[in-house]
């Protein structure tokens, strides 16, 4: 089996409420060393055969990212032995 | 000939019966339409309704862009048919590529359900012909992601271009970008606006029947079109 990952972020200059919420509420764990915190999303793809890049990339622009708002990368990842 | 709209039901679509019951009050007829199914049925316009299409899996309308309806809804739109899409059909117009920009979560990350006041922006859609230039209206508002973001050019040109549909006025109530509660494509013909005419069309249930009007500006348009470009 072969893992492709598409990791998908908001582009920098897009707002990301949530983040916001998370850097806000770090002082109560006593975390005041933090400047920003940016909330993305994985995607873990597995193909049945060889690990097909192009066509991951093709997915992830057509459809895991909105590329109006997101950026997204493609990268092969390890699959561990005992889950595949 | 009474005219027929066409309200698409998606998994988790909330509003269609609404918007079919504004689409009756208005004197069209209602026409169903599922989103498995790629035949529009010879409808004169279509309304994409409110709700969470899909269970708003990925993102808001990410997956209802793929519904097998919605490949002929976006053929015939780039054709000229009238298409309205409401909250979540706003959402799927913008994934669609239909319209440009996006809708995030609210600025607030708080869910906002109130009804709002909006100022009309274009009268020359085929959604907005009946109301004034610059006529304020009150319609609810109830959205989670209902955050219009797009880049400078693009809001730039949406304002230039007289493609702001309207705006909302005394409160922005989830921190869109200049304001932006409804824009339309270059034609005019595809229009999303993120708080709900259909929910402000009878004097029992809603603020105003100020939502009227997108659904009686629509049938003016359809009766002055030339049957041939429908």
């Amino acid at each position: 089996m072969a893992r492709v990952v598409v990791d998908v972020m908001l582009k920098p200059e897009i707002l990301d409420p949530q983040g916001q919420a998370v850097a806000n509420a770090l002082p109560r764990l006593g975390v005041t060393d933090v400047t920003s915190v940016r909330i993305g999303r994985r995607i873990e793809i597995d193909f049945d055969g060889e690990p097909d890049l192009d066509r991951a990339r093709e997915i992830a622009d057509k459809l895991l990212a909105n590329p109006v708002i997101e950026d997204f990368t493609v990268s092969l990842a390890e699959v561990p032995a005992e889950t595949a | 000939m009474t005219m027929r709209i066409g309200v698409v039901t998606f998994p988790g679509s909330l509003d269609d019966g609404d918007a079919a019951r504004a689409v009756r009050l208005a004197g069209a007829e209602a026409v169903r339409l599922w989103h498995g199914d790629a035949d529009l049925h010879g409808v004169d316009a279509v309304v994409l309704p409110g709700g969470f299409s899909y269970g708003d899996a990925l993102r808001c309308g990410a997956i209802a862009r793929f519904a097998p309806v919605m490949e002929t809804v976006a053929d015939a739109a780039r054709g000229g048919l009238p298409v309205l899409g409401i909250c979540n059909g706003f959402q799927i117009l913008c994934e669609a590529h239909l319209l440009p920009g996006a809708l995030t979560r609210n600025q607030h990350l708080h869910f906002r359900n109130r009804d709002q006041h909006l100022r009309i922006g274009s009268t020359s859609t085929a959604w907005t012909g009946q109301f004034t230039a610059d006529q304020e209206i009150l319609i609810p508002v109830k959205n989670g992601e209902g955050c219009f973001v797009a880049d400078a050019r693009t809001l730039d040109e949406l304002a230039a271009e007289g493609r702001v549909v309207a705006r909302y006025v005394r409160g922005n109530p989830n921190g869109s970008q200049r304001d932006i509660a409804a824009i339309t494509n270059e034609a005019g013909n595809v229009v999303g606006i993120m708080p709900h005419p259909e929910h402000a069309v009878e004097a029992l249930t809603g603020p105003s029947l100020d939502g009227l009007g997108f659904f009686a500006s629509v049938l003016h348009t359809l009766a002055g079109a030339p049957a041939s470009s429908r």
